[in-house]
C-alpha cells in the first residue's frame, strides 16, 4: 500500500503527467541537428575564400563579384529559372487536374471507378527511381516524337505558346510531364481527404434549391475545398522545386538543369561557394513561397482562421 | 423513407459529370504512368533491333528473358538472365546486400531518433506545437540535395565536424569522405528522418489520451504504459513511416554519389542508373527495375494487408 500512497503524493507535487525533459531535449537536439548544417551551408555562400569548409571572412563575391558568382554566371541563372518555371508549371497543371480527379473519383459510382482509384493510388507508392526510369524509357522508346527535348522544340511553331516557350526557358517537356505525374496523386489524396469531410447534404441542398450539379459544384464545393486546393498547390510547388531524380532522368543537356541537378553535378566536380549561393537563393525562394502560402489564406479569411491550415493539412497527410 | 428513394435525384444529376471530371486525370495517369511502367517490362523482355539497340517488345507472347551469357567469349548476358548472372558474379549481389544493410541500419536509426521526437511533439507540444511542427516540416522545404551539400561541406578535412572533434583526443584529423559506408549511412539517416517523423506524428497525434490515463489509473508505470499501450497503438504509424522511408531509400543513388562516391559502397540504385543510361545495358537495367519494383510491391502489399487488418480490428 505504501507505494500507492507514495505515488499519489508524487502526483500532487508534479501533476499527473510530468513534463518529459528528456524527450524535450532529444527533440530540440534533433531540430538543431536537422537545421544547423543547412545554416552553415548558407553561411559559406558568404565566404571570402574559395573554400566551402574553412571560414575566411565575409564577402559577397560568390553572389555578385566573381565571374563564376551567382549573378554573373549565366549557367547558374538558367538553372534557377528552370527550377522556378518547372515548379510553377507543375503547380498550375497538377492542381486543376488533381482537384477534378478527386471530385470525380469521390462522386462517381459507375464501373471503372475501382481501377481508376487503383491507378491513382499506385504512384503514391512508386519509388522515384522506378518512375524516373519508366518515364525515361517511355520518352526515349515510346513517345519518341516528344522525346527528351526542350519545350520550345514541341510547341515552338504554335502562335502564342511558341513565343511563351521561347521566353519561359529550356526545361524539357518530359520534365514537366514527369513532375505532374509525380505530384498528381498527392493532390488527389489531399483534396479527397477534405471532400470526405464535407457532408454530401450541402450539395444536395443546393440542388434541391434548384442548382444544377455543375452549379452546386461551383458554388458549394469549390469554395469549401479552398484550403485543400491551396495545400495541393503548395505541395506541388515544394515537391517540384525539391525533386532531383525525375529532373535528372529527363534531362536533355546542361540547358535543362534544375538547381538540385546542378548541385549534384557541382558537388561531383569542382565546387565553389557559388554553389552554396545557388542553394541559398533557392532556399530563400522556398521560404518566400511558404510564407505566402501561410499568409495568403489568413489574409483572405481575415484572421478568423486557425494558424496555418494548409501546413497542418500537409502535416497530417497520412498515406 | 419515401423521400430518400432517390430516383428523382439521380435522374436530375447527369451521370456524365463525374466521369468527365475524372477523365483528364485518369487519361494522364494511363498515358504517363501506366504505359511507361509497361514500357519498362517491354524493354526488359525486349530484343535488339538490327543496329544492336535494345527495343521494347509489346506483345507478352514474344517476350524473352534476355541473352544468355557466354563467359568463354566474354559476352555478358542481359535482361533477366543478366540480372541473374549479375547476382552471382558480383555486379548485383554485393550492391543488393549492401542496400539491405544500409537501409536496415538507417531505418532503425530513424526509428530511434524519430519516435521520441514525434511522440514529444504530438503529446507534449503544448503551446509550442505550431512552432515545433513548423520546424519539423522545415526540411521538406529545403532541397534534399542542399542538405547533402551541407554535410559534404561539414565533413571536409578542414570542416566544422573535424574542428569540433579535434577537441576530443583520439578523434582528431579523421577523413570522413573517403568513400566508406559511415558517411553514406549517416547521410541516409539525415536525409530521411523527416519523412519518418511525419506519418508517425500523425498516428501519435490521434492517440486517445484516455487510454494512457486508464493505463496510469491501473498503476502501470511509464515504461509499461509505453510498451503495452502507446507502442501497440502506434504500430500502424510506425509501419507507415517505415514504408514511406524505405521505398525511396531502396531506390536512392544520389546520396551515394554525393557523400561516398566509391565502388565499396555502390547501392542497387547506382547500378540501375548506370545500366539504364548506357544503350547496350539498358535491357539489364530495365530488368533490374522490374525486380526492384516487384520486391517493393511485396512490401507494399504486406503493408496494405496489415493496415486493412488493423482497420477491421478497430471496427
Amino acid at each position: 500500500m505504501s507505494t500507492r500512497v507514495g505515488r499519489r503524493r508524487w502526483d500532487r507535487v508534479v501533476g499527473p503527467w510530468r513534463h518529459p525533459w528528456g524527450l524535450a531535449a532529444v527533440t530540440w537536439i534533433y531540430i538543431l541537428w536537422a537545421l544547423l548544417p543547412v545554416l552553415v551551408a548558407v553561411q559559406f555562400s558568404f565566404n571570402a575564400g574559395r573554400s566551402r569548409s574553412n571560414w575566411q571572412g565575409f564577402s559577397l563575391r560568390w553572389w555578385t563579384g566573381d565571374v563564376s558568382s551567382l549573378m554573373r554566371d549565366p549557367q547558374l541563372w538558367v538553372t534557377m529559372r528552370n527550377s522556378v518555371v518547372l515548379a510553377v508549371l507543375t503547380m498550375l497543371i497538377t492542381t486543376p487536374l488533381g482537384v477534378a480527379l478527386a471530385v470525380g473519383l469521390t462522386r462517381w459510382r459507375g464501373p471503372g471507378r475501382g481501377p481508376a482509384n487503383l491507378l491513382m493510388l499506385v504512384p503514391l507508392v512508386t519509388p522515384e527511381l522506378v518512375l524516373g526510369s519508366a518515364l525515361f524509357l517511355a520518352f526515349t522508346r515510346v513517345y519518341e516524337t516528344v522525346g527528351i527535348r526542350p519545350v520550345a522544340a514541341l510547341v515552338g511553331g504554335l502562335p502564342v505558346l511558341g513565343g511563351l516557350a521561347e521566353r519561359v526557358g529550356t526545361i524539357t517537356t518530359a520534365q514537366i510531364v514527369g513532375h505532374v505525374t509525380l505530384n498528381l496523386s498527392y493532390v488527389v489524396v489531399i483534396v479527397r481527404g477534405r471532400l470526405l469531410s464535407i457532408p454530401a447534404q450541402l450539395e444536395e441542398a443546393a440542388q434541391d434549391l434548384g442548382a444544377t450539379p455543375g452549379q452546386a459544384l461551383r458554388t458549394v464545393l469549390v469554395p469549401l475545398l479552398g484550403p485543400a486546393v491551396f495545400a495541393g498547390l503548395m505541395i506541388a510547388f515544394a515537391t517540384s522545386i525539391d525533386d532531383f531524380v525525375i529532373s535528372a532522368f529527363l534531362l536533355a543537356d546542361a540547358t535543362s538543369e534544375t538547381v538540385p541537378v546542378r548541385i549534384y553535378g557541382g558537388v561531383r566536380t569542382a565546387p565553389t561557394p557559388a554553389l552554396n549561393a545557388l542553394a541559398t537563393a533557392m532556399l530563400a525562394l522556398s521560404l518566400l513561397a511558404i510564407t505566402l502560402a501561410i499568409a495568403v489564406p489568413r489574409l483572405l479569411r481575415r484572421g478568423e482562421a486557425k494558424t496555418a491550415d494548409a501546413v497542418t493539412e500537409f502535416a497530417s497527410l497520412d498515406l | 423513407m419515401p423521400e430518400r428513394t432517390g430516383g428523382r435525384r439521380t435522374a436530375r444529376r447527369p451521370r456524365a459529370l463525374w466521369p468527365a471530371l475524372a477523365g483528364p486525370g485518369v487519361a494522364w495517369l494511363v498515358v504517363f504512368f501506366a504505359v511507361p511502367l509497361y514500357a519498362v517490362l517491354a524493354v526488359a523482355c525486349g530484343r535488339d533491333d538490327a543496329a544492336g539497340d535494345p527495343q521494347p517488345v509489346w506483345n507478352p507472347l514474344r517476350w524473352s528473358l534476355g541473352r544468355r551469357a557466354v563467359p568463354e567469349l566474354g559476352v555478358p548476358g542481359d535482361g533477366f538472365r543478366g540480372v541473374w548472372a549479375g547476382l552471382g558474379d558480383g555486379t548485383f549481389g554485393p550492391p543488393a546486400l549492401r542496400t539491405f544493410v544500409y537501409v536496415g541500419i538507417a531505418l532503425a536509426a530513424c526509428c530511434l531518433i524519430g519516435y521520441p521526437v514525434a511522440y514529444y511533439v504530438a503529446r507534449h507540444g503544448g503551446r509550442r506545437k505550431g512552432l515545433l511542427l513548423g520546424l519539423l516540416l522545415a526540411p521538406f522545404w529545403i532541397s534534399y540535395l542542399m542538405r547533402m551539400l551541407a554535410w559534404v561541406n561539414l565533413l571536409q578535412p578542414d570542416g566544422y565536424v573535424n574542428d569540433v572533434l579535434d577537441a576530443v583526443p583520439g578523434l582528431s584529423g579523421r577523413t570522413w569522405l573517403d568513400g566508406g559506408p559511415v558517411p553514406l549511412v549517416l547521410g541516409l539517416i539525415y536525409g530521411y528522418v523527416p519523412f519518418f517523423i511525419l506519418p508517425l506524428y500523425a498516428a501519435l497525434d490521434r492517440l486517445d489520451v484516455r487510454l494512457l490515463e486508464a493505463s496510469r489509473d491501473l498503476h502501470a508505470g511509464a515504461v509499461r504504459t509505453f510498451l503495452h499501450v502507446t507502442l501497440p497503438l502506434s504500430r500502424q504509424g510506425l509501419l507507415a513511416a517505415a514504408v514511406i522511408t524505405a521505398l525511396p531509400m531502396f531506390g536512392d543513388y544520389y546520396t551515394h554519389d554525393l557523400v561516398s562516391p566509391s565502388n565499396r559502397t555502390t547501392m542497387i540504385g547506382n547500378q540501375i542508373e548506370a545500366f539504364l543510361r548506357q544503350g547496350s545495358g539498358q535491357r539489364t537495367g530495365a530488368a533490374m527495375v522490374v525486380v526492384l519494383a516487384a520486391f517493393l510491391a511485396v512490401l507494399m502489399v504486406y503493408y496494405l494487408v496489415s493496415t486493412n487488418a488493423a482497420a477491421r480490428e478497430a471496427r
